[in-house]
């Protein structure tokens, strides 16, 4: 094995890939949450001028990529691959949303967690040489989950207090080798570091209504691996990130490390809790899908490290493995979560 | 912890709905609903309607109002307080069918709408029928000894 191989879960790249740019691109409610100014494109239309939800959904993703690459002022062809999932059966708002782009295409499915998944793929890509600049991308909307995973939109259930409301949005960021541009530029630029890999874990936990307990054992896992293998304390970080934990899964996360012998509540943030305000937007325990994870880092998080606010984080999102079909046959719910240690230079 | 342990801690640190609370809305809302089906019976009644076409006619008036407030996405504001009030009655039916029926139209007539639309109702409907066959025997049964 390479000497790139930390520990168990953990990879620390030789040539950490700096990224170039990103775009996040959300809904009317994202919007109007906290992190509202901080987005590229604000889509007013949930229906993207598409037919159904899911073809609107794919949209996200291709406005998000192509709008990355124009702020990097590159073209599709510049792009040697796309890193993509989303939440759907067979990933069809990825395949259908960036068909158009026609760059060699990976289709991933992580749950809510594919955007840490896409970015690992995507920087170990590029640090081993096998790509000079690339795309990771993920999506999610709320009413293409709504229809998939629940109800009808307009079935009147009652959401249990739980429960998490699916972010619509898409987050797209462009990775490059950092030989490719000037050490200037190199330097002013957040980089992937290393990645730190989770595993299924299953906790028996039945009620999708409370995705954060079900997901929060795997974030304990990555994030309580990765300060071993790499021999940190939470302090060495200015923030760890989960995805879409919620309320409930925050609280369960801090329970599991402390028991791990780690107290981060210090340092902790979770997507789903910052990009809606539970109180007045009647989101419950918070945001999910992979669109949450995937726009909060495409805006507020870069935006925290380009301004030097914050020099190290680890995003971790997380991700609930059910499918309709698996709940009503009455498994349960197993989480996963891909840790990405995110390091501004200088 | 071990999967036990885990379980019943998130049994503990998940908030949960207050019961009681549900239960009077879902009783005051649900009353509210039955008084408007008194109030058009009575209506139709006054305008010399039999019962048997008055209660049909309440009925109809009830599941349109309910496919129009689901056309016009205004149910899930309701049910957020009425919850079963709303759902019980025979506008959370109407609900059910409507919303089906909207949300898988683009899938098309035949494998949309058409395999989709009793979704949500159509356990209803089953088990609805299988129940009221298990008591028409039992009724059948006490009739046949005599008891009834």
């Amino acid at each position: 094995m390479g000497t790139k191989r930390q520990g168990r879960y953990t990879v620390m790249f030789e040539k950490p890939p700096i990224i170039r740019s990103y775009a996040a691109i959300v809904g009317e409610k994202e919007s109007e949450g906290p992190l509202g100014a901080y987005f590229d494109t604000v889509c007013e239309d949930p229906m993207m001028g598409q037919d159904s939800w899911e073809a609107a959904e794919g949209q996200l993703q291709y406005t998000a990529v192509l709008k990355a690459l124009d702020k990097a002022f590159l073209r599709p062809e510049d792009i040697d691959y796309l890193f993509a999932g989303d939440l759907l059966g067979q990933t069809i708002a990825t395949s259908f949303g960036v068909m158009e782009l026609q760059i060699p295409h990976f289709g991933l499915y992580g749950a809510c967690s594919t955007m840490g998944e896409s970015l690992s793929l995507a920087s170990m890509a590029i640090d081993g040489g096998f790509a000079s600049r690339v795309v990771a991308v993920t999506s999610s909307h709320f009413a293409s989950a709504e229809k998939q995973f629940r109800y009808p939109l307009g079935y009147g259930n009652q959401r249990s207090l739980a429960s998490t409301w699916t972010v619509t949005g898409s987050g797209a960021l462009v990775l490059e080798n950092a030989e490719e541009c000037s050490e200037q530029a190199a330097k002013k630029c957040v980089r992937v570091h290393g990645i730190t890999t989770g595993k299924i874990m299953d906790y028996g936990i039945k009620d999708s209504q409370n995705m954060g307990a079900c997901m929060a054992p795997a974030a304990a896992l990555v994030i309580a691996s990765h300060l071993k293998d790499m021999n940190r304390k939470p302090e060495d970080y200015d923030r760890i990130i989960t995805g879409d934990l919620g309320t409930v899964g925050q609280k369960i996360l801090f329970e599991l490390m402390r028991e791990e012998g780690y107290d981060i509540e210090g340092s902790h943030m979770d997507c789903g809790i910052e990009i809606f305000d539970h109180e007045t937007q009647d989101t419950h325990a918070g945001g999910s899908g992979c669109g949450c994870s995937a726009v909060t880092l495409c805006s507020y998080v870069m935006h925290q490290m380009e301004i030097g606010e914050w020099k190290r984080v680890l995003f971790v999102p997380t991700g609930a493995l059910l499918s309709k079909i698996s709940f009503n046959e009455g498994l349960s719910i197993p989480g996963i979560a891909h840790g990405v240690v995110l390091e501004k230079d200088g | 912890m071990n999967k036990k342990e885990y379980q019943d801690y998130v049994e503990q640190v998940t908030p949960k709905v207050n019961g009681w609370l549900s239960f009077l809305k879902a009783f005051v809302s649900g009353g509210i609903i039955c008084v408007i089906g008194q109030c058009l019976y009575n209506w139709f009644k006054s305008q010399g309607m039999m019962h048997t076409l008055a209660n049909n006619y309440t009925t109809l008036i009830l599941i349109l109002i309910s496919v129009l407030l689901t056309g016009f996405n205004l149910v899930g504001p309701i049910t957020k307080f009425a919850g079963a009030g709303y759902l019980v009655p025979i506008t959370g039916f109407a609900n059910s069918v409507a919303s089906c029926a909207i949300e898988f139209k683009r899938e098309g007539q035949v494998f949309g709408i058409g395999s989709q639309i009793f979704n949500i109702a159509g356990p209803v409907i089953l088990y609805g029928i299988v129940t009221s066959w298990f008591f028409g025997l039992i009724y059948w049964i006490l009739m046949s000894i005599g008891m009834v």
